[in-house]
């Protein structure tokens, strides 16, 4: 009977071992296991076994039922796994295919620009002030040392709607309003951003409108070399780590002394070629130490306090750092305009 | 200013700098050179040669055969200039010779004779033809008989000259003059500056009392008025030199009397003005306001109509020169001249400014006396061209000057200290370095250990106070030598206001959701200042706010709406086939409630944007679809939600909008807003295809925005989602019927939202189907079966009531 028992094992294993069918498997599993199965036939013989012979047959069939069902768990698992590689095969698809688009947005250049100044000087310590559009000559003008009749006033065409109102041509009115709300108290630490006008025929270097940015120092005790430090850092973080600086005496009617700001070109590295004009260096902005008489109306005591003042136009570092080459593009809004710069 | 660079060395030593590294100092120091240009750039192997016989071409009627001798030969040279002759000394380029445009100069056979070398005008030279006297400008140039035969022309007719075009800023009249530059370059080279001669020789028995006297009605306008006499000058062409120099400086020679006084306006910035004294028919100079209606004709033919705003130089009767502008004709000195009248004044700045603004007359004489001129300098200048006048005219001089003076030449004197300096500049400079510099400034000083009592020349009208003094510090110093430091002072922290991080986060999420910023014009002309005008806006904008002197009707009034430049911006796009946009702008308009604008309109920010054409360009899965009412509104809705604000749309008729697709938005019972699509009558005036815009008003929105919003507990009970669909007529409003929903369901029902709208097959015409999502939740406890079932029963029956509508099986 053990003999019979073994052939039995040997027959199950070969078949299991050679099906690659489930169906099959199931149909092995049946013919030997089963009710009707030939391991369960030889089983049920059993009871004609003698005492002794019993217990060492029944060992024998139990290890038999083992071993096929061993055989018959490892193919189905085996078998299992085919199925379902074959099944994501057949799920394949294009993954070259595009995605499904998102539409995305983004922000105008100048925007951008504004924005990059504005996080650079919060760094630095500044508030960031607003104000109208829409001026008194007195803040334009008068607050700022320009009073009416003053010469320096014809270097910048104005558009006015009244005597006295106006649109403003620069941003300093800002400046001139917060030093009145200080009322000569605190310091003044601040950037003002916003839209400017002047009265000019757009071309390709002339906007009636444009942007810009100036910022206002008072505190006692600030010093020139301060404002030539302050106005380094701005220019190594928004030109990079290895541009220079250069500082030229100017004129302006809001700051004694005034200062131009140069950088040195980052096409030819300072040592002249067409767009630095082969000077080596791109003028950046205007400051200087506030006009005495600016701080006073502001109502500032001149013997006590003293600070710096600068301003920059957004659309200048936009055409430098970038390359745009007619200020009017930044007003026509073309999309094939807008898109490029979205990295910016 | 045109600084010409041999003229400047006549007056301090510029070493052996080329006029670049001499630009170069100049620019860092304060004055900006614009640019460095050469009179005459590669013009080589041309001399000066003889002309010895000068006979017609044997076969050309208009050209002359010239023996021309040259120096170390003679050449026989064909010229066409018809003001050539016999005897005299011309410009010859010989063969090999290169001019100006790279002309080589080569030997030519010209109706059959041979020519070897030109002989050449100025013009061929290299010089401007503006600047080339009028009377040689189409001939050839003929030098002074004294000119050395065979020697190279560069020098003698300064073509080798640079000229520095210095940018002047309003505060430093000073550089208007070569004195003013050669003070300012000896103060940045550390070189002394050679003054003019000024030595002339008075008749000894002629008075100028004997011609003229002056006499000023306007002290206030004109302090000083000088007139000298010079009397039996011979017109004539000034010396080369003169004329080298006026057209290296932008001048156009005329004759030696008018030469010399542009020369002298140019040396010393002093302007002055030649009178032809025979025609001056009086011996009375006087200085007046003009009379109201008041009629001359100045020197450039036109009649000019005065006012009393205009000040005259009269001869006691009639106007002969509009003061420091133009002299008048009847006065004007030509060749027959022999007398000269010589003016030198001090006009006040506004004086001539007010003329200059009325006339558009504008000279080198009036920009220096708007400028301001050098008190000191006024008589020494008349002095300077009365030497001349004598030199190169051969004129006699009458002795003294007939004057009218009450000119203040005092100087200003500013006090300072080596410390003060110091602690304003964040330098550590001794007392000796500004002693240094203000030696080289040339201003005399009083030294009181680290104090200075600085007297400041009146050369330098704009050093007034202690800080125009520390930029002349600063600057002679070097601002390249300042140190770099950073503010001292307490640090504060920076950062956005809570209305600046709003508008960001505005711009983030518009943007985020796939709508490109643009930058408009605020400015907008007649059109447009009407256009898409929100209903709010329009109910407080009484009149709009106009430029007094626009530039065009284009730009001529404050925009009211944003949505006209935006749309303006879709066009441009549009009509270059990009016709796929979602655009938008944050930005102010500019609303005044007064009919006559006197105060400062108010300045709103609005966001507003325009969608056209497809959504998405290329969605290969999804349908393509134009962007639609559905859209913009759920970016509106987006906003608000991002914002946590809530607002209701409410159909409305605006002009300019699709008059059943459009709606207000309304927050807090408040229109702040409008979104919809533009009346296809004007997206067909303005050639877009269908176009939806939204516009919303962000003072309102900031105003209620919650800056940090309060805690709201997360429901702890379970909610109970009910689906509901009614069948109502089709122009019921959904949303009419949702807000009753949730009027009804209150407060049981916690949100409400449509999930599906149907129309078409198994529905009767005229009839939709909208399908609602409710969701019930009680704050404090769990909701029971039949607390619902009696609330949605409420809801069927009240939509029944109001709206006719039943719920669909
Ligand atoms: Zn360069």
């Amino acid at each position: 009977m053990k003999e019979q028992l073994e052939a039995i094992q040997a027959e199950a294993l070969e078949r299991i071992s050679q099906t690659e069918d489930m169906k099959e498997l199931q149909d092995i599993k049946v013919a030997y296991l089963g009710k009707k199965g030939s391991l369960t036939g030889v089983l049920r013989g059993m009871g004609k076994l003698s005492k002794e012979e019993r217990p060492v047959i029944g060992e024998v069939a139990n290890k038999v039922r083992e071993s096929i069902t061993a055989a018959l768990d490892e193919k189905n698992e085996k078998l299992e796994l085919l199925q379902l590689e074959e099944q994501l095969e057949a799920e394949a698809i294009d993954v070259t295919l595009p995605g499904r688009p998102v539409k995305v947005g983004g922000p105008h250049l100048l925007s951008s620009i504004v924005q990059e100044l504005e996080d650079l000087f919060i760094g630095m310590g500044y508030e960031v002030r607003e104000g109208p559009e829409v001026e008194t000559d007195f803040y334009n003008f008068e607050a700022l040392n320009l009073p009416k009749n003053h010469p320096a006033r014809d270097m910048q065409d104005t558009f006015y709607i009244t005597n006295e109102l106006l649109m403003r041509t620069h941003t300093s009115p800002v400046q001139a309003r917060t030093m009145q709300e200080y009322k000569g108290e605190k310091p003044v630490k601040m950037i003002c951003p916003g839209k400017v006008y002047r009265r000019d025929t757009d071309d390709a270097t002339h906007s009636h409108q444009f942007t810009q940015i100036e910022g206002l120092y008072v505190d006692k005790n600030v010093r020139m070399s301060d404002l030539k430090g302050t106005l380094d850092t701005f220019a190594k973080k928004m030109f990079g780590a290895d541009r220079e600086i250069r500082l030229r005496p100017s004129f302006f009617p809001f700051t004694e002394p005034s200062v131009e700001m140069d950088i040195s070109c980052k096409v030819c590295n300072g040592k002249g070629c067409s767009v630095c004009k082969g000077t080596g260096w791109i003028e950046i902005l205007g400051g200087g130490m506030v006009h005495p008489k600016v701080l006073e109306m502001g109502g500032y005591d001149p013997e006590v306090y003293s600070g710096f003042a600068f301003g920059m136009g957004p659309e200048r570092i936009a055409m430098l750092k970038y390359g745009v080459n007619d200020i009017r593009q930044f007003y026509t809004n073309d999309i094939r305009f807008l898109k490029q710069y979205h990295k910016a | 200013m045109l600084v010409s660079y041999n003229w400047l060395k006549n007056y301090v030593d510029l070493g052996n700098l080329t006029p670049e590294q001499l630009a170069a100092k100049i620019t860092k120091s304060g004055i900006e050179v614009e640019g460095v240009e050469y009179v005459a750039e590669n013009c080589k192997d041309v001399v000066v040669g003889y002309v010895e016989t000068c006979e017609k071409h044997p076969n050309a009627d208009k050209l002359n055969l010239c023996q021309v001798n040259v120096g170390d030969q003679k050449l026989q040279i064909i010229c066409g200039a018809p003001n050539i002759a016999q005897g005299q000394k011309v410009a010859v380029a010989k063969p090999g010779a290169v001019l100006p445009g790279d002309f080589k100069i080569k030997k030519v056979k010209l109706r059959g004779i041979e020519s070897n070398g030109m002989i050449c005008s100025l013009k061929e030279l290299g010089l401007e033809e503006k600047y080339i006297p009028t009377d040689i400008a189409d001939g050839i140039f003929v030098f002074p008989e004294d000119a050395t035969i065979g020697e190279n022309v560069d020098e003698l007719l300064n073509l080798n000259d640079a000229v520095l075009e210095l940018d002047v800023l309003a505060n430093r009249a000073d550089a208007l003059s070569m004195l003013g530059v050669a003070y300012e370059v000896g103060a940045i080279l550390d070189q002394p500056v050679n003054l003019p001669d000024e030595t002339v020789s008075f008749a000894e028995d002629d008075a100028v009392d004997n011609y003229i006297s002056v006499e000023v009605e306007a002290a206030d306008l004109n302090p000083y008025y000088g007139a000298f006499m010079i009397r039996d000058v011979e017109i004539n062409p000034s010396p080369l030199w003169i004329r080298n120099y006026l057209m290296a400086a932008g001048i156009r020679p005329i004759n030696n009397v008018v030469d010399i006084t542009n020369y002298v306006l140019l040396e010393y910035g002093q302007p002055l003005h030649a009178f032809d004294y025979d025609k001056f028919s009086s011996e009375k100079v006087v200085v007046r306001r003009a009379d109201d209606g008041e009629t001359m004709v100045t020197l450039d033919d036109q009649e000019r109509i005065l006012s009393e705003k205009n000040l005259v130089i009269t001869n006691g009767k009639e106007p002969v020169a509009l003061a420091g502008v133009m002299g008048g004709a009847n006065t004007e000195v030509t060749s027959e001249t022999k007398n000269i009248l010589l003016e030198v004044a001090y006009f006040n700045s506004s004086s001539v400014r007010g003329t200059v603004k009325q006339t558009g007359l504008r000279s080198e004489s009036s920009t220096r006396f708007e400028k301001g001129i050098d008190p000191n300098r006024v008589k020494r200048a008349g002095i300077r061209a009365c030497l001349l006048m004598e030199k190169y005219a051969n004129g006699k001089v009458a002795a003294g000057a007939a004057e009218f003076d009450e000119l203040d030449r005092s100087e200003n004197t500013v006090e300072m200290d080596t410390d003060q300096i110091n602690k304003r500049l964040g330098t550590e400079m001794t007392s000796e370095d500004i002693v240094s510099i203000l030696k080289r400034l040339k201003f005399d000083y009083e030294q009181n250990d680290t104090s200075f009592s600085v007297q400041v020349p009146t050369r330098r009208g704009d050093i007034t106070i202690f800080e125009d003094m520390l930029e002349e510090v600063a600057r002679i110093y070097g601002y390249d030598n300042l140190p770099f430091t950073l503010p001292q002072g307490a640090a504060q922290a920076g950062a956005l206001t809570v209305r600046q991080s709003l508008k960001r986060k505005v711009n983030n999420y518009i943007q985020g959701v796939g709508l490109m910023e643009t930058l408009t014009y605020s400015l907008t002309n007649a059109t447009d200042i009407k256009r898409l005008v929100s209903p709010e806006v329009l109910e407080k904008a009484v009149s709009p706010v106009a430029l007094a002197m626009p530039m065009s009707e284009e730009h001529k009034y404050l925009r009211l709406s944003v949505l006209p430049e935006i749309l303006r911006a879709i066009k441009y796009n549009s009509a270059r086939n990009q016709t796929n946009l979602g655009y938008y702008e944050i930005g102010s308009v500019f609303i005044s409630s007064e009919k006559q604008v006197s105060k400062q309109p108010d300045e709103q920010l609005r966001a507003a944007g325009a969608l056209t054409g497809k959504w998405l360009e290329h969605p290969w899965q999804q349908e393509k679809k134009d962007v639609d009412f559905y859209l913009v509104k759920g970016i509106v809705e987006g906003l608000f939600d991002h914002l946590d604000l809530n607002v209701s749309f409410r159909q409305a008729k605006l002009a300019d909008m699709h008059p059943g697709r459009c709606a207000v938005i309304e927050m807090n019972e408040q229109t702040v807003g409008f979104i919809g699509q533009l009346h296809p009558a004007l997206e067909k005036e303005m050639d877009l295809k269908e176009t939806y815009v939204f516009d919303i008003n962000l003072e309102a929105v900031f105003a209620a925005y919650e800056d940090t919003p309060s805690y709201r507990q997360i429901p702890k009970y379970p909610s109970i989602a009910r689906d509901i669909a009614f069948i109502l007529d089709e122009n019921i409003h959904s949303g009419d019927v949702g807000d009753l929903i949730q009027e009804i369901g209150a407060p049981l029902v916690n949100r409400v939202e449509i999930f599906d709208v149907y129309q078409g097959a198994n529905l009767e015409e005229g009839k939709k189907s909208v399908a609602y999502s409710l969701l019930y939740q009680h704050p404090d406890k769990t909701l029971k079966d039949d607390e619902v079932e009696e609330s949605y029963q409420e809801i069927i029956k009240a939509v029944n009531e109001k709206f006719n509508a039943y719920v669909r099986s």
